[in-house]
């Protein structure tokens, strides 16, 4: 309830009607920017809860099992071991428009598979827990996309609905009130221009009766 | 290069050099958030960072998490997973919807 601080002109209540209008018409689309924002987001953020169970679950298991081989081999061998990647990873980013948010796409290809370890200063599950870890590492990476989107789209959403709050609860109520007041003005300004010529016309109308 | 990396503890991320990443391994939450830096630096897409340091960094993190690169996400360490990364998912609901409607109905 803050009328701005405007002139009660006709050619400011018309500038205020066109804006008014403006915002009607950004609160509509913003609003329905964010409702789809938040349909994709609520998909998005289900798939991503479940896929970070899922991970951290295989996740935890892959590296139980690495730490079974510390627990099997010297440290210095182990280290030794993996010093040189058994695999390699190829790593392809791109990036996708959600709702004119730029959010990163990762592609994740693995290579050949490699022998960089000698077999006998290494105890076998360091093998199985290697292959583990590589075969859960794409799920990871899509993990991080999603999670990155999710990221990127919850601030969007926060945003967009401060704009609609902003629009909706401060701008078009003002704007409303502000054009009211300036119509009362306008009305009454001619209302007391009528009243006016009349008592000027009543002086006029006395004096020529008395002369 | 590749485009992804991994900071923690040695025990819990040694195992990800095997697989062709890069590793940094940290013991203090000062290395681990200088570490995040560098790697930002470097322009790895993917870092990844184990739940315990993350929590500890998590002014670090904060700092990246409205830009499209890079994605930082927290993992399980050795220990197995302390609910810090599922608790980030969970704040990310509560931001853009208002209220947590994702986990009401598990727990």
């Amino acid at each position: 309830m803050a009328l701005m601080n405007v002139n009660p002109t006709r050619m400011e209540l018309t500038r205020l009607k066109n804006r008014l209008k403006t915002a009607v018409r950004g609160h509509k689309l913003l609003k329905d920017k964010r409702d789809e924002m938040m349909r994709r987001f609520v998909l998005l953020i289900r798939e991503n809860a479940r896929l970070r169970q899922e991970v951290e679950k295989k996740l935890s298991g892959a590296l139980g099992e690495f730490a079974l081989c510390r627990g099997l081999m010297e440290p210095e061998a182990l280290e030794d071991a993996v010093l040189y990647p058994a695999r390699t990873v190829d790593v392809t980013l791109g990036s996708q428009n959600i709702m004119s948010v730029d959010v990163p796409t990762i592609q994740v290809t693995a290579g050949e598979v490699k022998q960089s370890y000698g077999f006998a200063q290494t105890s076998a599950q360091l093998d199985g827990a290697i292959a583990n870890l590589a075969e859960l590492l794409p799920e990871l990476v899509k993990l991080a996309e999603i999670e990155k989107t999710c990221n990127m789209l919850a601030d969007e959403i926060e945003k967009t609905r401060r704009r609609v709050n902003a629009l909706e609860y401060v701008m078009i109520p003002d704007l409303n009130d502000t054009i009211r007041f300036i119509t009362m003005k306008l009305d009454e300004n001619e209302r007391g221009a009528t009243t006016r010529l009349m008592k000027v016309k009543d002086m006029i109308a006395q004096r020529d009766q008395v002369s | 290069m590749s485009k992804i990396a991994v900071i923690g503890p040695k025990e819990a991320v040694l195992a990800f050099r095997a697989v062709g990443l890069d590793v940094v391994c940290v013991s203090t939450p000062e290395e681990a958030s200088r570490a995040v830096f560098r790697l930002a630096e470097d322009g790895h897409a993917v870092i990844f960072i184990t739940e315990a340091e993350a929590e500890q960094i998590s002014e670090t993190i904060s700092r990246y998490k409205t830009s499209a690169l890079p994605a930082i996400i927290p993992i399980p360490g050795a220990t197995g997973a302390n609910g810090y990364g599922m608790a980030a998912v969970r704040a990310n609901v509560e931001k853009a919807i208002g209220a947590d409607i994702l986990f009401k109905e598990e727990g």
